[in-house]
């Protein structure tokens, strides 16, 4: 039990990790452009890829540079030339684009490299077991990307505290229009946002793809999720998305790891009656009900609190 | 059906015309749809029209939510789905008790079941409308696809639940096997529910949701509260898209989990922005469209849903208003005469565009035969490409960079000769 505990604790953590790399990006964003950008999971998708195929021509480690930064340029084009465009029409009409956009690359990809998995595999460097639990091996490489995740944290953490940039984005995340009338670019600050987000989300592709698995339906099986952590935590709220990332993260692991269910606790149902809704939710195991825990958090958060965990707006 | 939902009735002395015109296009729409499968008799085509027919009508529910209240759903195949499922259950529940409920009323159960939901969760969700909105569609929508999987008594887990349409009381002698008698029935219930969902903008409900859509906080100032009025939309919506739902399950005798899923909302969404929000008759012109393409890009490309998105894109990219948009944005020229002056520059304009998507289709196919590892020759407008040749790359580099390039000045051109005519047009008053 203790064993489940540390290792879904250092699993949780990890993905929750992964999850604030994407979803701060989705959540300034947000905050300044008013756009929700559904193609992020899709820059995050793309990164994996870009790594993959950057892995197979020059290597690991100069892919981990590059795809990114491919990726955040590939962000900027998305912001210069779609969103820009679109802006006139309004925030549907941009929402409605990225959509769009998720669609293309999803189906871009799969016709590239096909819809099944990649071959995408962990570096030979990092290919060993960094310390052994409780007769359980812990891969270096899943450290390696908790380093990067919080490095990227920590460094995002003084680039908006600390610096010029960062002063201007965070006061565009509470007054954008405000910062429009101080003189700011707000057009080139806005590209150069969406940037580094989509660069964010590549990296976060790149060193996740060889952990979990690289396909062509991974930015659709984890948007949703996304949408669900910058609700929760409260929308345009950094500090709510990285509470949020976290607590998605170890829900999602901790319930994966679990195998119990109502039937085991309370016993069995007299099934006299056959199957029914009720045996069904009786006998359902607490792994299989995983997938659909993120979203009764956010439907239990949007009735206890709307704004979400650390939100102070409404919408 | 042409009148825009928006537009505020004519001159009195005008009336009489109007609505000769207006129960014209509806009569007209019901003949259409009384006589087209006696000119396509083949099964295929009545398979189509019945799908199409579905489409409409799930379109059209799509379109109280986003065209006239202005709420963005990324779920609303939650209550097709539902519907579909509610009718299926129905159905074997007829049949194993003996009610005597003709196969005509089951689209009516299926609605039932699209409202229980949108009853049950539309009060949370309507609590504010645009992005957090769309967002927690999204979430609803995926909770209930994820659960539909879980609760395998009701769903039937991945192979959902069958149903024979057949056994169901008879009415009228007809046993609704035939594929011909099930596009009769489609078609009937396409009818009701077009004028039943064409009538309730014309409702102050209706009137309301256009009113909540454009500006809430005005609405909230004389009395009504906007969220009970997204409520209200949502509800109706969600009832004709339990309709729709119901109708696929006779169609299909089948009710599964992909009905409820990202997909299928995806599509509607598609085909109702494709097809024009602003207007009534959009979503039908988007429905027909994207089940036609659908059905037609499946046997020609393998990789027809990229089509699908880049239609999307442009389309939001360059005609917000959809097709029913472009279309009525020359009304205003056409009743001033001025339409003329623009179509020299619109033939000019629509050559390098289509050079333009050739070009991007012959990129398309030959990186979706490269990468799937397939030899065949492509096949655009019946001449043949050699995908392996360089001088097909070329011919397609040459395409899309010329066309862009080339395009891009002519619309240009368009754009000025719009302007124009939209000024004479506008002296003559037919222009607000």
């Amino acid at each position: 039990m203790l064993e489940l505990i540390v290792i879904s604790t250092l699993n949780g953590v990890l993905f929750g990790m992964l999850l604030f790399l994407l979803s701060s990006g989705l959540t300034v964003i947000f905050s300044m452009m008013g756009v929700l950008n559904f193609a992020h999971a899709s820059f995050y998708m793309l990164g994996a890829f870009f790594g993959f195929q950057l892995t197979k021509w020059i290597g690991f480690w100069p892919a981990f540079v590059l795809a990114p930064l491919l990726v955040g340029a590939i962000g900027m084009a998305v912001e210069r030339y779609g969103l820009r465009n679109t802006h006139k029409h309004g925030h549907v009409a941009e929402l409605l684009l990225t959509f769009g956009l998720a669609f293309a690359i999803e189906e871009i990809v799969a016709m590239i490299w096909g819809r099944s998995p990649v071959d995408y595999r962990v570096p030979a460097l990092l290919d060993f077991p960094a310390f052994t639990i409780f007769s359980t091996n812990y891969p270096a490489y899943k450290i390696f990307m908790l380093a990067v995740s919080v490095v990227i944290f920590v460094a995002l953490l003084l680039v908006l505290r600390r610096t010029r940039v960062g002063l201007i984005v965070q006061a565009a995340l509470t007054h954008p229009h405000m910062v429009g009338h101080l003189g700011h670019n707000v057009g080139r600050v806005f590209m150069v946002v969406f940037g580094v987000g989509s660069a964010l989300a590549g990296l976060a592709g790149v060193i996740a793809g060889p952990a979990l698995v690289t396909q062509s339906d991974m930015a659709a099986a984890l948007g949703p999720i996304l949408f669900v952590v910058i609700v929760f935590g409260g929308l345009g709220s950094l500090p709510g998305a990285f509470v949020a990332s976290l607590v998605i993260g170890l829900v999602q692991t901790f319930a994966v790891a679990l195998n119990g269910s109502l039937a085991s606790v309370f016993g069995p149902l007299d099934s006299a009656g056959g199957p029914s809704a009720l045996s069904d939710i009786w006998n359902v195991t607490i792994a299989q009900v995983a997938p659909i825990i993120p979203y009764l958090l956010l439907v239990i958060i949007l009735i206890v609190r709307p704004m979400g965990l650390m939100g102070t707006r409404e919408s | 059906m042409t009148t825009a939902t928006t537009s505020v009735s004519g001159p009195a002395a005008n009336a009489a015309g109007e609505n000769l015109r207006f129960y014209g296009v509806w009569l007209a729409g019901m003949v259409v749809l009384i006589v087209l499968p006696l000119v396509f008799s083949s099964g295929g085509s009545l398979t189509s029209f019945s799908l199409i027919g579905i489409a409409i009508v799930f379109a059209l529910s799509y379109n109280i939510l986003l065209g006239q209240t202005g709420l963005l759903s990324f779920g609303h195949a939650v209550h097709y789905g539902l519907g579909g499922f509610t009718a299926c259950h129905v159905m074997n529940a007829i049949v194993s008790h003996g009610w005597p409920i003709p196969l005509p009323f089951i689209p009516l159960f299926g609605g039932l079941g699209g409202l229980g939901f949108a009853i049950l969760v539309g009060w949370l969700m309507t609590k504010r409308a645009g992005t957090v909105f769309a967002m927690i569609s999204l979430g609803i929508g995926e909770l209930v696809a994820s659960s539909s999987l879980i609760l395998r008594s009701v769903f039937g887990g991945e192979a959902g639940i069958t149903t024979d349409r057949t056994a169901l009381p008879r009415m009228f002698g007809w046993t609704f096997g035939p594929q011909i008698q099930v596009y009769y029935l489609i078609a009937f219930w396409l009818v009701v529910s077009a004028i039943a969902m064409y009538a309730l903008t014309r409702t102050p409900l209706g009137r309301i949701s256009n009113a909540v859509r454009d500006n809430p906080e005005r609405v909230q100032f004389i009395g009504y509260d906007p969220h009970v009025v997204r409520y209200l939309a949502y509800c109706f919506a969600g009832f004709f898209a339990g309709i729709a739902g119901g109708l696929a399950a006779i169609s299909f005798e089948i009710a599964n989990s992909a009905y409820l899923g990202a997909i299928q909302s995806g599509l509607v969404l598609f085909a109702t922005f494709i097809g024009g929000t602003a207007y009534f008759f959009g979503p039908i012109l988007g429905a027909i469209l994207v089940t036609y393409l659908q059905l037609g890009l499946t046997s020609v490309t393998s990789v027809w849903q990229l089509y699908f998105g880049i239609i999307f894109i442009g389309i939001v990219m360059f005609s917000p208003g959809g097709i029913a948009g472009l279309v009525m944005m020359h009304r205003p020229l056409l009743r001033a005469g001025t339409l003329w002056t623009v179509i020299p520059s619109y033939l000019v304009a629509i050559v390098p565009t289509v050079a333009l998507g050739c070009g991007v289709i012959l990129v398309i196919e030959t990186i979706a035969r490269h990468s799937g590892g397939e030899a065949n020759a492509i096949n655009l407008f019946g001449i043949a490409f050699n995908p392996k040749s360089p001088a097909t790359w070329i011919a397609a580099a040459v395409l899309v960079a010329g066309g862009s390039v080339i395009a891009r000045l002519t619309w240009r051109r368009v754009g000025e000769a719009w302007d124009r005519a939209a000024t004479v047009a506008r002296d003559r008053g037919y222009l607000a």
